[in-house]
């Protein structure tokens, strides 16, 4: 086989798309996962939008109170289980864990594409709740009891989607630690190991333990919905807190699924372009793995006024302060990376300082919410939907960004168009603030979340909320539009275009096949310059 | 990786963990005509652990491999068992 080509050259089948679908290659399958996830974004998006344009004056806007239910549902399961869930790990984690490790794929290459496959499987099936039978969904993306069970909408191949795209997150979970233990180059020691394997490597034990609690919730989901059993239902002998108990020991531990990927990219893109080691790297290694563990107890914070004990709701607010000290070791560890570095002011490191900010104002909040007090206040508002749109959108939609933006050159081969993608990113950053920031005021002030109406007092702040909107969508179709040209035609990049120092950045752009010509022998730490 | 020493177990054993097994699940239909009371539910789970802990140890080899994967096992059970207890808690203050 011919070592000079990039893997995108070489084909097995005749028809292009077979190369694709059928392929075992861990670049392809990410590639896969990206331009799935995409296609799925955009008409998250769209809904999001529709959201926001109901809310822009008080009464019936554009669509019925039932339809601006299933919309904000439907947003909810394709934003968090079709999108952020897989997000990056399924994209930048199968094209780069291999090679930033020293290795030529993942341990298990076929359950990799196996993976990608039960994800349109589960996907296809959650889709069709929106066309089947009396209607779609009207939960949120939550399926709390005992509404889940009574409401008379489709809600079946929701949950037995969500069920499904379970199974797709648990395998590349258990592939990520298997290949995380068996296949680094020689000499690279657990801790010569670049801090963005790291994150994926917490966020592989999260996904292979909580995600099967989740899986058989939304099976008594439907047991209780088909036989009528009672887990839930208080007139059989049921608790609906107990759903909530349930759904959230996976989603509170989904959360950092998302996030310390995340955190993982900054970790890498702030080295970079500080030209400086990063500041105390087993610090950040250790707070990795303390957020995914501290992250398993802290499920309560969703529920405390759904009813729980007092002793409960006051255990679970301690440990929600805890588990904000290792995320905060890191903000500081980014900071002092960046002191008296070299800073090279690129797009990447744009989007890593936007991620600062934005995931700051989500986690400060965060702690508004993890307070027991305060947390009645502000809760099931628009306080809580500005304070996760910042952690999650703001915080690991930025890092996606971040990330596409880094490891660009690696995966296309090409360079993007420096000045549309700041102008993308000024657009986005404006848009996005115009549109959250108005939401923790009218949450303070009690207006709830979830309802296609208003009181006339929270107008003013909605018609903000509303612009911001548009303008975050312009914001994202600069950004995608210009990356999409500059896959196309933009012009060739080097090897190592940002002057990184992990292990990605020595093979060729695009990679070849095998990624390595010869194994590399590791002997220094990941960020020594 | 080449050091390492792969334990090969009889047929035999497998064949009497697989009758413990059925025999077991046996058990465990036939506990549920004994009226227990409040214990009905701690005897399933009781039954249930110990077929686990035969899976695990013989047909997954945990009793044979490498000393980490049981400490990583056992990490794990520690931590479901944190989760059971902090879940029950909330019930038990009610
Ligand atoms: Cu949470």
């Amino acid at each position: 086989m011919n070592q000079e080509v990039s893997f995108y050259e070489v084909k097995k089948y005749k028809t292009g798309i077979l190369n694709w679908i059928l392929s075992t290659d861990h670049k392809r399958i990410g590639l896969l996962y990206l331009y799935s996830i995409l296609a799925f974004f955009i008409v998250g998006v769209c809904l999001g939008l529709a959201m926001k344009l109901e809310l822009i004056a008080p009464g019936k806007t554009i669509m019925e109170a039932q339809t601006y239910n299933a919309v904000f549902t439907f947003h909810g399961i394709i934003m968090i289980f079709l999108i952020i869930i897989p997000g990056l790990p399924a994209v930048f984690g199968n094209f780069l864990l291999p090679i930033m490790i020293g290795a030529k794929d993942v341990a298990f290459p076929k359950l990799n594409l196996l993976s990608w496959w039960i994800y349109v499987l589960g996907a296809v099936v959650a889709l069709m709740s929106q066309f089947m039978g009396d209607g779609p969904p009207d939960t949120g993306w939550t399926f709390y009891a005992p509404y889940s069970f009574k409401t008379s909408t489709t809600m079946l191949p929701a949950i037995i989607g969500a069920f499904i795209l379970g199974f797709s997150s648990i395998l590349t979970g258990l592939n990520f630690i298997v290949t995380i233990h068996r296949m680094r180059a020689p000499g690279m020691t657990w801790l010569k190991m670049p801090l963005f394997p790291w994150s994926l490597y917490a966020t592989g034990w999260i996904q292979l333990l909580s995600t099967p609690i989740v899986g058989i919730t939304l099976l008594m989901v439907v047991a209780e919905r088909t036989m009528n059993i009672g887990f839930f239902d208080p007139a059989l002998g049921g608790d609906p807190v107990l759903y909530q108990h349930l759904f959230w020991i996976y989603s509170h531990p989904a959360v950092y699924i998302m996030i310390l990927p995340a955190m993982g990219t900054i970790s890498e893109i702030i080295p970079t372009f500080s030209q400086k080691t990063i500041f105390g790297y087993k610090a950040v290694v250790a707070s990795t793995l303390l957020i995914a563990f501290v992250g398993y107890f802290v499920w309560g914070h969703h529920m405390y006024t759904a009813g729980m004990s007092d002793t409960a709701v006051w255990l679970f607010s301690l440990m929600t302060f805890l588990v904000a000290i290792p995320s905060a070791v890191k903000v500081f560890n980014w900071i002092a990376t960046m002191y008296k570095g070299s800073i090279n002011l690129k797009v990447p490191l744009y989007w890593a300082l936007g991620f600062l900010f934005l995931f700051m104002v989500g986690g400060l909040t965060g702690l508004v919410l993890g307070a027991v007090a305060t947390d009645v206040q502000v809760h099931d508002t628009a306080f809580v939907v500005a304070h996760f749109h910042f952690v999650m959108f703001g915080g690991v939609g930025t890092a996606f960004f971040g990330a596409m933006h880094y490891w660009f050159p690696k995966m296309y081969g090409k360079m993007y168009d420096e000045s549309w993608a700041k102008v993308g990113f000024y657009t986005f950053i404006v848009g996005f603030l115009l549109l959250y920031m108005p939401m923790f005021w009218l949450g303070m002030y009690g207006m709830p979340r979830r309802y296609y109406d208003y009181l006339e007092q929270f107008h003013g702040g909605n018609i903000i909320s509303s612009f911001g909107a548009l303008v975050l969508v312009a914001g994202l179709a600069i950004i995608i539009i210009n990356l999409v040209t500059s896959a196309r035609k933009g012009k060739k990049a080097e090897k190592d275009p940002w002057h990184g120092k992990t292990l990605e950045w020595q093979v060729d752009s695009p990679p070849t096949l095998e990624n390595f010509d010869t194994i590399p022998v590791v002997e220094k730490g990941p960020y020594e310059y | 990786m080449e050091n390492e020493k792969h334990h090969i177990v009889p047929i035999k054993t497998y064949v009497y963990i697989l009758i413990g097994l059925i025999a077991l699940t046996f058990i465990s239909i036939g506990v549920t005509h004994i009226e227990l009371g409040e214990f009905t539910t701690a005897g399933a789970l009781i039954l249930a652990s110990l077929k686990s802990w035969l899976v695990l140890s013989y047909f997954m080899h945990l009793k044979f491999d490498n000393v980490i994967l049981r400490i990583f096992v056992a990490l794990i059970v520690l931590v479901f068992a944190a989760v059971v207890a902090i879940t029950f808690m909330d019930y038990m203050y009610r």
